[in-house]
């Protein structure tokens, strides 16, 4: 079992507040990620679940169990951290080991389960060296291997691919997410990168200055975002926002667009702008492009499309997908 | 752009680099020729570098005239006792000044280094003073006491650089694994630290074995270590080169071989940091 709750989360550095009340419901076996821009508070979060920092005010809650004033050793929780955080003097063996070690496991049952953990993660062959002498994403599974074999109530995992390179990164994220699945655990995983967000995730949260602005499955952000906040952060490229005359006309301070709802044509009825930059990526188009008092705008085309810089375009949003935003920056729906 | 290396700068450049090394090491291969050589010779000039006459007699007329190994073992119960009281109590002082750092730790750290900017003969009468009060006039406790104190600030300093470059993140993994703070001590900290306290060890014992200020003013016979006993041979009855030669080769040597083969631990520990 796994099931998190925050009731009213505070902290404060002095007086400094990085986390300005956090009501959280996770739900047990589910993978949730917090996502924000850097210092909105996610990691202070997810080291107030772990307990590397103490709350100013309300509580965690874990199986219902009050956990404010419990050590991290305690809470039956297991985290990854961006640096790995391996042992160096250990091996392999005894980085995944140490947990269970401090656990007062026999030794057979150790030895069992780090070679179970090993096999699951194919660290078998590593086993015995240490951890200087292992690739980044080797490293990076020792330490997913030392998190899974203490089967926690649930994972902590911070930034854990951030140091990988853009391949294996991919491939680690798959893995994280099919790994997960499988041993149904919760995972909590902190990321800045709303592409990991939006792909590993069953729930995101979404952060902003130490404010949680929307829960929500990827698909419910990215359709009903809050606000402009959350609506200008999920989505790459981002939305495009407008205001003034066009805005009044849907009876809104600011209008939303996706570059991926622009009808895009040379010669239209939409709004008139000229390409300042197009990217040719051979699957998509991205245009930017300058459409004076609208400012620049993104649009995206499916496929290749023929139009350079300094060429006239232009870019009809598709009505049914236009988002709505009053004065306060909150979505107004329909 | 990367810098060419032709075969001619490399000849030039290794060149160089043994004639410093050999300057640098040139006294003391001087100083133990000079011990193989009789007065008249070790006098001589032109000097004769190695052709001359060799005898041992330099070494037996020290050992005759002085008890070598009387002096010896009072440079290693100072050395290491003051190394070994130093590190006791540096340990646990870096170790909090490192892992739960306050506003006035930064302070406290320069005002223990800013002692040592002190010339220690600015304090030599007072420091007489408490010792003949106290009794510890070539002591061996005197000495340890005093070296001990000397060195504390230096011994502080590195081991604090040492703890800090010890990530937290570690620290944190083992707590999150279960660990308590004395497990965390003895399974994490502690087999990360070694190179650290090695070298600390070893640069220290070095520094109070040769440490002849305090040595050569507060002791004389009982207490004194082999500093003083090199400095008996510049004495007042005139230069005796080749035995004070003797004397001192007689002196380093242990020290020598204990660089010798600590010197891969001590440039590691040296320049530990500098380089991520």
């Amino acid at each position: 079992m796994g099931q998190i709750t925050l009731q009213g989360v505070q902290k404060s550095f002095g007086p400094v507040h990085i986390i300005k009340g956090a009501d959280l419901d996770i739900a047990d076996g589910s993978f949730v990620v917090f996502v924000g821009p850097s210092g909105c508070g996610k990691t202070t979060l997810l080291r107030l679940i772990a307990g590397l920092e103490d709350v100013t005010g309300g509580a965690i809650l874990i199986d219902g169990r009050n956990v404010v004033d419990v050590p991290p050793a305690k809470r039956g929780l297991s985290m990854v951290f961006q640096s790995y955080a391996l042992y160096p003097h250990m091996s392999v063996r005894g980085n995944i080991a140490f947990g269970l070690k401090m656990a007062g496991l026999p030794k057979d049952e150790i030895n069992r389960k780090v070679e179970g953990a090993a096999a699951t993660l194919n660290l078998t062959p590593y086993l015995d060296r240490k951890p200087r002498e292992l690739s980044g994403g080797q490293r990076q599974r020792v330490a997913i291997g030392r998190a899974i074999v203490r089967e926690p109530k649930a994972f902590l995992f911070d930034e854990p691919l951030s140091n990988l390179d853009a391949a294996l990164r991919v491939q680690m994220r798959l893995e994280v997410t099919r790994l997960q699945k499988q041993l149904g655990t919760t995972a909590i995983y902190v990321t800045h990168d709303q592409v990991e967000a939006m792909t590993m995730a069953d729930k995101i949260v979404v952060l902003n200055a130490g404010k949680i602005e929307q829960y929500g499955s990827p698909l419910e952000l990215y359709e009903k975002p809050a606000n402009l906040f959350v609506a200008g952060f999920i989505g790459s490229p981002k939305m495009n926002f407008v205001t003034g005359e066009p805005a009044k006309q849907h009876g809104a301070t600011t209008i939303g667009v996706r570059p991926e709802h622009f009808k895009v044509e040379r010669d239209g009825q939409g709004w008139q702008g000229t390409v300042a930059v197009a990217e040719h990526l051979g699957s998509d188009t991205f245009l930017y492009v300058d459409a004076g008092s609208l400012g620049t705008l993104t649009a995206r085309y499916v496929g290749e499309l023929d139009l350079h810089p300094g060429d006239r375009v232009s870019l009809t949003p598709e009505p049914s997908r236009i988002y709505r935003f009053d004065d306060s920056g909150q979505s107004i729906h329909a | 752009m990367a810098r060419k290396v032709t075969t001619q700068n490399k000849v030039i450049s290794t060149v160089a680099a043994w004639l410093v090394g050999f300057l640098i090491f040139f006294p003391i291969l001087w100083m133990v020729l000079a011990s193989f050589k009789t007065e008249l010779e070790a006098f001589a000039i032109p000097p004769s570098f190695l052709f001359f006459h060799w005898t041992t007699e330099n070494y037996a007329t020290v050992q005759e005239r002085s008890d070598y190994l009387h002096h010896a073992l009072n440079s290693i119960i100072i050395a290491g006792g003051s190394t070994l009281i130093a590190m006791l109590i540096a340990i646990p002082a870096a170790w909090s000044m490192a892992f739960s750092p306050t506003k006035r730790t930064k302070d406290i750290l320069l005002w223990m280094l800013s002692t040592k900017m002190m010339p220690p003969v600015g304090v030599l009468v007072p420091i007489y003073l408490i010792f003949r009060n106290f009794g510890l006039l070539d002591t061996r406790t005197g000495l340890v006491f005093i070296l001990c104190l000397g060195n504390l600030p230096i011994v502080v300093w590195m081991l604090f650089t040492y703890f800090k470059e010890i990530p937290k993140d570690i620290l944190e993994a083992a707590r999150m694994d279960g660990a308590t703070i004395g497990r965390e001590l003895v399974y994490v900290l502690t087999p990360m630290a070694i190179p650290g306290l090695a070298s600390t060890l070893l640069l220290n014992l070095i520094l109070a074995w040769n440490e002849a200020f305090w040595t050569l003013n507060l002791s004389t016979l009982e207490a004194a270590p082999l500093t003083v006993f090199i400095a008996s041979y510049s004495s007042p009855e005139g230069l005796f080169w080749a035995k004070l030669s003797a004397a001192s080769t007689l002196a380093i040597a242990p020290i020598l071989v204990l660089g010798w083969f600590s010197q891969r631990q001590l440039v590691r520990g040296l320049t530990f940091g500098a380089v991520k």
